[in-house]
């Protein structure tokens, strides 16, 4: 098994605070989240309206990808090719609250079908798939903590197995306003930087 | 009426996160979906969850939204001889 794998670049979103490989893009403090992304996207140019019909989870995974992306200058026709495998604690559990809230009282049963849709955690890869044109395999899994171990592993598979040229991976956990963590890296077979399970930890932990 | 359009082109825009828009910019006879306002499938089920939350009117087959929601002219006439709150 081929494993000259490399984190190519990454990306973090926490703390009000964008992050690309390591240096702060944006960043606003003492706002919510809510207020903090929509100010992140527009300082971004990110320029994609359906941003803001997407949920939070899909919101901070969609902004942290594109931020990595965009730095990657793709060629759309060429580099389709790159796998999404995403993990986190809590699912979709903050949309999946919002839908319930909107199905509790029988005298006022009005579920929205614009939130139920993302009544599922991997809805956020589709929304990434979407903008950047990707027809790629993708996985969600759902960890207690970041399992770097696991992802090195199932990327290495991924990549040696031929099923994906590059492999976007990553922990996007949004529990409520306060709680929220998107880490995001591209492993490629090009880079400096070796992707093992070490080197994951020190940029996750930095 | 032009009270009812004002408040649906509100409505449209708060329900579906038209972020960008502000009601100057959906005109009364402008297509709400097509080369419109570009709304695609999930806002045609919130116009019907909106249609009953706020108005009263259960639309019981889908197909009746295309000529309702074809523009805010069409929609106010719906709901002014339908509505039941």
């Amino acid at each position: 098994m081929n494993t000259n794998y490399y984190i190519k670049s990454y990306s973090s979103i926490k703390n009000n605070q964008v992050s690309l490989n390591g240096s702060v893009v944006y960043q606003k403090e003492e706002a919510a989240f809510s207020e903090f992304i929509k100010a992140a996207y527009k300082d971004q140019e990110t320029k994609y309206p359906k941003f803001f019909k997407m949920d939070k989870l899909s919101k901070l995974a969609f902004l942290a990808a594109d931020i990595l992306l965009k730095n990657e200058n793709l060629d759309q026709e060429k580099d389709k090719d790159i796998a999404i495998v995403f993990s986190n604690k809590t699912s979709s559990l903050d949309t999946d609250r919002k839908h319930q809230e909107s199905i509790q009282n029988k005298e006022s049963y009005y579920p929205s079908p614009a939130v139920f849709v993302y009544t599922l955690p991997n809805i956020c890869i589709g929304e990434i798939s979407i903008k950047h044109k990707l027809y790629s395999e993708n996985s969600f899994f759902i960890f207690e903590n970041f399992n770097a171990a696991h992802l090195t592993t199932y990327t290495n598979s991924l990549l040696s197995s031929g099923k994906a040229e590059q492999v976007l991976c990553g922990w996007v956990e949004f529990d409520t306003e306060d709680n929220y963590e998107a880490f995001l890296y591209l492993v490629s077979p090009k880079g400096t930087l070796e992707h093992n399970k070490q080197n994951i930890l020190k940029i996750y932990n930095t | 009426m032009d009270a009812l359009k004002q408040e649906l082109k509100e409505n449209i825009i708060e329900q579906l996160n038209l972020e960008d828009m502000t009601t100057e910019d959906i005109a009364n006879d402008d297509m709400l979906f097509g080369d419109g306002l570009g709304l695609d499938s999930i806002d045609a089920l919130e116009l019907i969850v909106m249609l009953d939350k706020s108005y009263g009117i259960k639309l019981t087959d889908p197909k009746e939204g295309r000529a309702i929601f074809e523009s805010i002219n069409t929609m106010a006439a719906y709901i002014t001889e339908h509505r039941t709150k």
